[in-house]
């Protein structure tokens, strides 16, 4: 069979940085194949050169449906039938859900003038498709995130796709809407229709896959039938290293000591209610549920953003209620938050600055004015403690990988000395080497004593990290675990159960 | 059935007040009741068809404003671009104006305002330089030039023929006194563009994806859109309006004047801004822009009317568009946070 896509000697260096070196690539029409690697391995490179928004060095070939390309646009990649699907979604905030489906499609016919009606049937027949419903006429910017993700994918499905490519498509979706969508790409291989999925949740990846290419710094490790591969074998590829999972233990029992944090029936009416638990020193409890069960909101919510109505919080077994992030902050409470690209970090800033920046009161001298001296002695530190890859402290935060970004907002929580950190979501949209160097330097927190509250969706991730885990569903708190005498199935058929 | 009717009914005001527009238009009417209770001379057709011509230079920079604010961007230099389509036209008028036509004559200030527009579109392309910088820039450049070269001289005295426009009318009535008024070719003139505005921005594949630029340039280009050509169109037309703005100016005053025009950028984005475009892009409407607009004319009319020294006026303008920009941002957030409480449950 002919490949519908190929790609060889693909490579592209920018300024100075290698993205990708002599790269062979091919995928044959039906094929699922999925791409693998950690952050800056290429994919995103590999990716934007196949939709023609990057350009590879010479030397390189294209060949799409046996035809050799050259200097291909974007818009002749749509043409050609190869339609991506961006993890940022790439959706118009602005525009209503018919529009942000069938636009592109309109734009690639080249008409001029645009029929609503036509719009809302193209929409229509799209979301049929992969069998989802939307208001059409709600703006993008006021739905769901996991509804914004389906517009994203109908908006593929407009036009007579050849390739579909999709970028880390399930991270914002629930359980249940990740087997919709991986029913749906395996309907598409049925229609000839090839797929290429990046994704870093390696069990889905061995799920749908036909073949894997595992990319690592730049360079193919190679192409493998999924058969071959396991979840093990498949993270050694991607580092080059054998990582093993010990399940956290404590440093010293809870038992003996004073709980850092107790809560206590806390509510707040539409959110959650009657949440109680407690966190003791060096302790890492897992918080998991469905997105929307509640627990962001908790978090918030002992972060003094969101005020409960009713129960109380202990802090080192005196009641507390801190009315503002400044008050939780200073009393020994760090929060990183879920969004870490909107809400954790100042993209255009400085590394350095952005470690400073919660800290900023401690680091002033006598005249109160900012110590350039501390300042860059604090930043040291904590680049130097949490392994921080940059070219220097002065890059802007935005020219880092996913997992050093994510590295930045924990030594700017860290940098407060807290008692207790509430990390939510700390590897979502990272790849699984830089999660295993999060966990590595979450572990040695809560070694250090800190007790941590780990937010995540993963159900694998929360277990083997923690020594406890609590799960929430639909704002209550429906069961707790001992993370190592629990699996995978208890915690998802606590879940599936609690739905029925 | 009955109550299936009322819930429709329900429905349809629920949608017409998450509208931006529907807030300007009632602060239309609330400002021009209490105008008219102060000074029953505002609510005459006499007044209002006469706010709507000397409002039209305003209502057609507003319409180019519209476009570049949808864009993701803004245009500082319009009121430049007027001066030197302005001067042009007038220097042609003046020399050779029996082989002119209104027709020509606006070809021409349109054709040159393109023009100076189309540069500014290439340097905030290829430079990737902020719009607000780009055109700040040219507007010192381009007004500069013209300062240089006209030496500030006031030019009037244009043939008759192009004089004759301010007193033709689409429709007239005589007033008891005998006064003539009606509805202008110039207000006219802008009501079509408006129309074709709104056509444009609604129904056509340019239209729709000047929106989606504006909402998210980088995805737009990822779709597959020619940004390139979306901002030639964006500053094209803008420089259009600007020179078809010049043609009304002169055609209103029959003077041109180096120092009319500019100085008035602000105004103009204050006008459209108020009527629900975000400065941020990705929104706005036709029928929004002509309601701030309206809501400027009368707030300036109306102060007149009711005797308030003109000092206030700017006072009064600003208080306004702090309340309908802050009451909207307030809209948003309200209905943001009902938003997630749904998810929740």
């Amino acid at each position: 069979m002919e490949p519908f896509l190929s790609l060889s000697n693909v490579s592209k260096h920018y300024a100075g940085v290698t993205a990708l070196k002599q790269v062979d690539f091919e995928i044959n029409p039906g094929e699922i194949h999925c791409l693998v690697g950690e952050n800056g391995s290429g994919k995103s490179t590999l990716i934007k050169i196949i939709s023609g928004t990057v350009h590879p060095d010479p030397g390189a070939e294209i060949k799409i449906a046996g035809e050799v390309v050259h200097g291909a646009q974007a818009i002749d990649a749509i043409h050609k039938g190869i339609q991506i699907i961006y993890q940022d979604l790439s959706l118009f905030p602005n525009l209503t859900v018919a529009e942000n489906i069938a636009l592109s499609q309109v734009v690639a016919s080249r008409s001029h003038v645009v029929r609503w009606k036509t719009l809302d049937r193209i929409a229509r027949e799209a979301m049929a498709r992969i069998k989802v419903h939307l208001p059409l006429d709600a703006l993008v910017g006021e739905i769901s995130l996991a509804e914004q993700q389906l517009v994203a994918i109908c908006r593929a499905f407009t036009s007579d796709v050849r390739l579909l490519i999709m970028d880390e498509p399930t991270a914002s979706l629930t359980r249940k809407e990740v087997d919709a969508l991986l029913s749906v790409v395996q309907e598409m291989q049925a229609r000839d229709i090839a797929t290429i999925f990046v994704s870093h949740k390696l069990d889905e990846v061995l799920r749908v896959a036909d073949r894997v290419t595992v990319l690592r710094d730049g360079h193919k490790v190679g192409t493998y039938p999924s058969g071959e591969l396991n979840d093990e074998k498949l993270t050694q590829l991607m580092t080059g290293k054998t990582v093993t999972y010990v399940p956290y233990t404590p440093p010293q029992s809870p038992e003996t000591q004073e709980p850092v944090l107790e809560v206590r029936d806390l509510s707040k009416r539409g959110y959650f209610k009657n949440v109680s638990f407690q966190l003791y020193p060096g302790e890492i409890v897992g918080l998991t549920g469905l997105l929307g069960s509640g627990r962001t909101e908790l978090a918030l919510a002992l972060f003094g953003v969101h005020q409960p109505d009713s129960g109380e919080t202990l802090f080192k077994g005196r009641p507390v209620r801190f009315r503002s992030i400044l008050e939780a902050m200073r009393n020994g409470l760090g929060y990183v938050p879920e969004d870490r690209l909107t809400q954790g970090l100042v993209m255009n800033q400085a590394v350095g600055k952005n470690i400073t920046l919660t800290i900023l009161d401690s680091l002033r001298n006598s005249a109160k004015l900012l110590d350039p001296r501390k300042v860059q002695e604090s930043i040291q530190r904590w680049v130097k403690d949490l392994a921080i890859k940059v070219p220097s402290v002065e890059s802007p935060v935005q020219t880092l990988s996913g997992g050093n970004q994510q590295r930045v907002v924990l030594a700017k929580w860290i940098a407060t000395n807290p008692k207790v950190l509430i990390l939510d979501g700390p590897t979502i949209g990272i790849d699984i080497a830089a999660k295993f160097a999060i966990h590595e330097i979450i572990r040695e927190l809560a070694h250090r004593g800190l007790a941590i509250l780990l937010i995540s969706d993963e159900i694998p991730e929360v277990l083997q990290n923690t020594n406890r885990l609590l799960v929430m569903h639909k704002g209550y708190v429906a069961g707790e675990f001992v993370s190592s005498q629990t699996s995978v199935k208890d915690v998802q058929e606590l879940i599936d159960h609690q739905d029925q | 059935m009955t109550i299936k009717t009322s819930n429709a009914g329900v429905t349809v005001i629920k949608k017409l007040f998450s509208r931006h527009e529907t807030f300007v238009f009632l602060a239309i009417v609330i400002f021009g009741l209490i105008i008219t209770v102060v000074n029953p001379d505002f609510l005459t057709l006499e007044n209002v068809f006469d706010l709507l011509k000397s409002y039209a230079l305003m209502g057609t920079f507003a319409v180019g404003m519209l476009f570049v604010l949808i864009s993701g961007g803004i245009d500082i230099s319009f009121t430049a671009i007027a001066t030197i389509t302005g001067y042009v036209i007038a220097v042609l008028l003046l020399q050779n104006g029996e082989q002119l036509n209104i027709v020509s004559v606006f070809a021409i200030a349109g054709g040159v305002g393109v023009l100076l527009g189309i540069i500014n579109a290439l340097i905030i392309y290829y430079f990737n330089i902020p719009s607000i910088i780009t055109t700040i820039a040219t507007l010192n450049i381009y007004y500069g030039l013209l300062t240089v070269i006209s030496k500030g001289k006031w030019l009037y005295g244009f043939p008759a023929w192009f004089g004759q426009y301010t007193q033709m009318y689409v429709f007239k009535f005589t007033a008891a006194n005998g006064t003539s008024y009606g509805l202008s070719v110039i207000t006219a003139f802008w009501f079509v563009l408006m129309l074709i505005a709104w056509f444009v921005l609604r129904y056509t594949v340019l239209g729709r994806s000047i929106y989606a630029m504006g909402g998210n340039s980088a995805s737009a280009k990822r779709a597959g859109f020619n940004l390139l050509r979306l901002n030639l169109f964006v500053y094209g037309f803008m420089g259009l309006m600007a020179g078809f703005g010049s043609v009304i100016q002169a055609l209103l005053v029959q003077t041109v004047a180096p120092n009319s025009l500019v100085g008035k950028e602000l105004d103009v984005v204050a006008a459209v801004v108020l009527g629900g475009a975000s400065l941020t892009g990705g929104t706005g409407s036709v029928l929004g822009t002509f309601l701030g607009v309206v809501l400027i004319a009368i707030m300036g009319n109306g102060l007149t009317l009711m005797r308030v020294p003109a000092f206030w006026y700017k006072v009064v303008i600003g208080t306004v568009i702090l309340i309908s920009v802050g009451a909207s941002a307030y809209r948003r957030k309200v209905s943001a946070r009902r938003r997630t409480i749904i998810e929740v449950e």
